[in-house]
């Protein structure tokens, strides 16, 4: 859920939000139909339940212009957007990770990240030497990268030692209004996954007891 | 003037290469893997693609060298004068330019979450094959449980609730196309997986019937057969996997 309330903060849109605690809470919700797989994130909004994080993320950037001005411009946004996911969803498995397993993973994302995604958005704004990745304007691709660049960090705080587009691209997004806001304690952003989190999650839905790190 | 017969054929070469310059050409294996949800969504267009398929290391390092992979990863569609990667970057973008995206934000936040579901279901079948026997009785057990009471039930409802021949808008979208690619790749597994869902049975059955997909399903087509051994080695030598 959290790329969505980066997006949601981005965009200037006060969200509220409904916290997952016990099994009971999870149950009501299966049984008053308002998860369509089963699962979550939904997001409640206007007046849908909204399920699937990319569909979610794609209705909040297209109502609030944050998805290009065509569709070439919104083929390259997803296209940054379906990276930044993939790099993203090595971290967000890592919580649920055995100790062995966790050590493996981390060398994998930071290998992944300066190796395979970091080297082709540097190049993009290299290349055209724009403030943003796409079109010059801000859109959801910048918003994402600058989420996945944080969460890189929080694993490797140097890694962007070799990157100095994206180092300026950082500090450039973090300069903006509403993400300084939401990187400002006190914020809807959420902390770093502890055990706490974890044990909540396989209580709640009762999955997750057996990851593996990836290939 | 009579044209010679090399001239002839020169001129028919260059009529046919300039014909294929404006298709999309789709760079993968020969087999469906990540690619066959594109070859769907082209043909249900009526788009007429070309391939190229990766059978050697070296292809794949040449596209490699020639920065054709954005994130070094297959697939990859030429089109439109761009080199499109990640699955649902280039379905989005096809669907969108044929007007498969549904009319408005809502009608494509449908869509998006039903393509989310099917895409889901199509992954637990997609990896399928890499697993030992004992894994693939498990996947089997898997894939049946969550087609017919997580994700087939969905689709069986919203036809039920709006009565319409299609899932978004009352028109074909691209989460018609890849509702009907999933069940058939379902049923590949689970013959009667459809026993319980007779809407369902109906969509397909018009599904099937729609002239650019009944060409789609006929021998000879671009469609890819499941995935087999020969399959599974190419893919390995081209990666470089043990």
């Amino acid at each position: 859920m959290e790329s969505v309330r980066w997006l949601l903060a981005a965009a200037g849109v006060e969200f509220e939000e409904e916290l997952l605690e016990t099994r009971e809470q999870y149950e009501k919700l299966l049984q008053d139909g308002a998860l369509m797989f089963q699962q979550v994130p939904m997001v409640e909004i206007d007046g849908m339940k909204l399920v699937q994080t990319r569909a979610i993320l794609n209705y909040i950037a297209a109502t609030h212009n944050l998805c290009g001005r065509d569709l070439k411009e919104r083929a390259l946004i997803d296209m940054y957007v379906e990276g930044t996911t993939d790099l993203m969803q090595l971290i967000l498995m890592f919580p649920f990770l055995s100790a062995e397993d966790k050590e493996k993973q981390h060398a994998l994302i930071v290998q992944k990240a300066t190796n395979r995604y970091f080297p082709a958005y540097e190049k993009v704004l290299r290349d055209h030497g724009q403030d943003y990745l796409v079109g010059n304007q801000f859109s959801w691709a910048d918003i994402h990268l600058f989420e996945a660049i944080l969460m890189v960090e929080e694993k490797k705080c140097d890694v962007l030692s070799e990157f100095p587009q994206l180092q300026m691209f950082k500090a450039r997004i973090s300069n903006m209004p509403r993400i300084k806001k939401f990187l400002e304690p006190g914020s809807q952003r959420k902390p770093i996954p502890d055990d706490k989190y974890v044990e909540t999650v396989r209580r709640v839905l009762q999955m997750y007891y057996n990851v593996k790190a990836s290939v | 003037m009579e044209l010679t017969e090399l001239e002839s054929s020169l001129r028919e070469q260059a009529i046919r290469t300039s014909l294929m310059a404006g298709k999309p050409k789709l760079y993968y294996f020969n087999g469906r893997g990540r690619m066959e949800s594109v070859r769907w969504l082209l043909a249900a267009a009526g788009i007429e693609f070309v391939e190229e398929f990766l059978e050697t290391r070296e292809q794949y390092e040449k596209l490699l060298q020639d920065g054709a992979l954005l994130f070094q990863q297959v697939p990859m569609v030429e089109i439109d004068g761009m080199k499109m990667v990640q699955t649902r970057a280039i379905l989005g973008y096809i669907a969108a330019k044929h007007n498969l995206y549904g009319k408005n934000l809502k009608e494509r936040a449908l869509i998006d979450m039903y393509v989310e579901g099917t895409r889901d279901l199509m992954d637990l079948i997609r990896v399928h094959h890499k697993f030992s026997s004992e894994e693939q009785e498990k996947n089997l057990a898997l894939i049946n449980e969550r087609a017919t009471a997580r994700y087939f039930p969905v689709y069986e409802k919203v036809l039920k609730d709006h009565g319409t021949e299609f899932l978004v808008g009352n028109q074909l979208t691209w989460a018609d196309v890849q509702l009907i690619e999933a069940i058939l790749m379902v049923e590949e597994k689970v013959s009667t997986i459809l026993s319980k869902f007779p809407l369902l049975q109906d969509f397909k059955t018009r599904m099937c019937n729609i002239p650019t997909i009944k060409k789609f399903l006929q021998p000879g087509s671009q469609r890819k057969p499941p995935p087999d051994e020969s399959y599974v080695v190419t893919a390995n030598r081209v990666f470089n996997r043990k």
